[in-house]
């Protein structure tokens, strides 16, 4: 009994800042108040039309778009070769392939921007990308290995000894049955792009610069309730994008062991 | 080993952003200047000078009492989450826990500025731009790792052990302190580590629910590198931080080997 309570009051505490930038963004005036002292979707307006955070979606979708148009086929090859290539040293590479996980932001940010400033490409979206790339890798590398694993290599080589060739054995007994991995690694790249931050601070001006990075500028010198509106458009997505995962991965299968 | 080719390009792009970084940590800051001087060990010298130390200091005990008030907080959790029977309880719980996860740290930080600046209720003292709501704000972030880490360890804990030591008249809470708490240690040391190593290179929670007022080490390379334009300072900090995060995660690793053996 006192446990049940317990967690009530722990995920209560989980969830509560999310109920109050919900609550927030319908407010009718500038004012942040909690209740809502009416109810107005003026600031949703204000999302949508602040030329800012248009050009910031849109580079957000490009930055993310290429990166994880990048990213799949390189980690979905490098889980291949983990679990299947004659490699020397399998945890090395493992480990460094995960690597970019645990280096703080603000080293690899730094190291970037003094990359790209070196490279004379400190406009540009391209170094944005890379280090895009490198930082959802880890995630289609981890998922995707996970489905390799679980493949039975008695299916290609049924499909091969009946004739197919390699390139058809790929597209039509591999790349299928790694579906679930793939799925759960485009997840998690999309996710983990779109709302990275502080690598993206350090390598981005107003020109470049992705949503976070753009919310993150208004928060500092606004404060009305325009961010807990652009926030509640994004928590809903998430919302729905996790619930649907669970319903149709089965979470609980992938982070317990059941 | 061809197939490893793309992934490996990726890395080595990463890898000369970290080489970089090192390069311009040994290298002499010239004050208004882009270009540097000589090879020089000054910045990580000036790492130690008083103001900076605070910081470090500052980053070192929020890191930890995060890392205290984390898991106490977790532990019911995760033993919520990884023991009950019900399909739609462990879904709400796993989807609560989640959200927060894949909403980004701008979001949730906000999120805070909203609550701890007095929009919902007037607190008694002040809470943000202070340690104490920078403090709340690391461990409500750190959460969610941590009940995914606990309740991995638990759900590989048999409960026949737990109902054994009930059976033979041990109280709940005993059986709790002698049987499921020293088995579930290998979980509560590796998500321990792992949220202390995070915490100590936080950046948008000090940044934001701090106000410029609480400094830590991930806010001192943003202000060097990107307000003051000294990056060799803020390589030799990001360094710094780096190898803290580094030496921590490699003990890690060796509590999992133990286990493991």
């Amino acid at each position: 009994m006192i446990l049940r309570a317990a967690v009530a009051a722990l995920l209560a505490f989980m969830t509560l800042p999310t109920l109050v930038v919900i609550g927030v963004s319908f407010n009718p005036t500038a004012i942040l108040s909690f209740p809502p002292a009416g109810f107005s979707l003026r600031w949703y307006a204000n999302v949508l039309t602040y030329p800012q955070f248009q050009r910031a979606a849109v580079n957000s979708l490009v930055v993310t778009a290429a990166a994880v148009a990048l990213a799949l086929p390189a980690g979905t090859l490098a889980a291949l070769a983990l679990e299947r290539g004659r490699l020397r040293g399998r945890s090395v590479w493992a480990v460094a392939l995960l690597s970019p996980l645990v280096v703080p932001g603000v080293a690899a940010g730094l190291g970037f921007l003094i990359l790209a400033a070196a490279l004379g490409l400190l406009r540009s979206r391209v170094v944005l990308v890379a280090a895009h790339v490198a930082l959802v890798l880890p995630f289609v590398v981890r998922s995707v290995w996970v489905s390799v694993r679980n493949l039975d290599p008695a299916l290609e080589r049924a499909a091969a000894s009946l004739g197919a060739t390699p390139w058809r054995v790929f597209r039509r007994v591999t790349l299928p049955l790694l579906r679930p991995g793939l799925f759960a690694g485009l997840l998690f790249a999309v996710v983990v792009s779109l709302n990275e931050f502080v690598v993206s601070l350090f390598i981005s001006n107003r020109v470049t610069e992705i949503l976070p990075v753009a919310m993150f500028t208004y928060v500092v010198n606004y404060t009305d309730p325009t961010i807990a509106a652009l926030s509640s458009l994004f928590i809903a997505t998430t919302f729905l994008v996790v619930w649907l995962a669970d319903r149709y991965l089965n979470l609980s299968r992938v982070f317990l062991h059941r | 080993m061809t197939r490893l080719a793309p992934a490996l390009a990726v890395l080595a792009v990463f890898a000369a952003a970290l080489g970089a970084l090192f390069r311009w940590s040994v290298l002499e800051f010239v004050p208004g200047s882009l270009q540097t001087g000589g090879l020089t060990l000054a910045n990580f010298r000036a790492v130690l000078a008083p103001q900076y130390l605070g910081a470090i200091r500052d980053t070192v005990v929020l890191s930890a009492l995060t890392t205290v008030f984390t898991l106490a907080a977790s532990y019911p959790v995760a033993y919520a989450l990884a023991r009950t029977s019900s399909r739609r309880v462990r879904s709400l719980i796993l989807v609560l826990t989640l959200a927060p996860f894949f909403t980004g740290a701008i979001v949730r930080t906000y999120a805070w500025v909203l609550v701890l600046g007095n929009t919902v209720v007037t607190w008694p003292v002040p809470m943000l731009f202070t340690e104490r709501g920078v403090l709340v704000g690391l461990v409500h972030f750190s959460m969610p790792t941590m009940i995914l880490m606990l309740a991995a360890a638990l759900s590989h804990i048999d409960p026949a052990y737990e109902r054994a030591a009930a059976s033979l008249g041990a109280s709940p809470a005993r059986v709790f302190r002698r049987v499921t708490l020293p088995l579930s240690m290998p979980g509560i040391a590796a998500g321990s580590l792992i949220v202390f190593a995070w915490t100590l290179s936080a950046f948008p929670t000090p940044e934001l629910l701090g106000g410029g007022r609480v400094k830590m080490i991930a806010n001192v390379v943003k202000d060097l590198g990107l307000d003051s334009f000294n990056w060799p300072g803020a390589a030799a900090f990001a360094m710094l931080a780096l190898a803290l995060t580094l030496a921590l995660l490699a003990l890690v690793g060796r509590f999992t080997t133990e286990r493991a053996s």
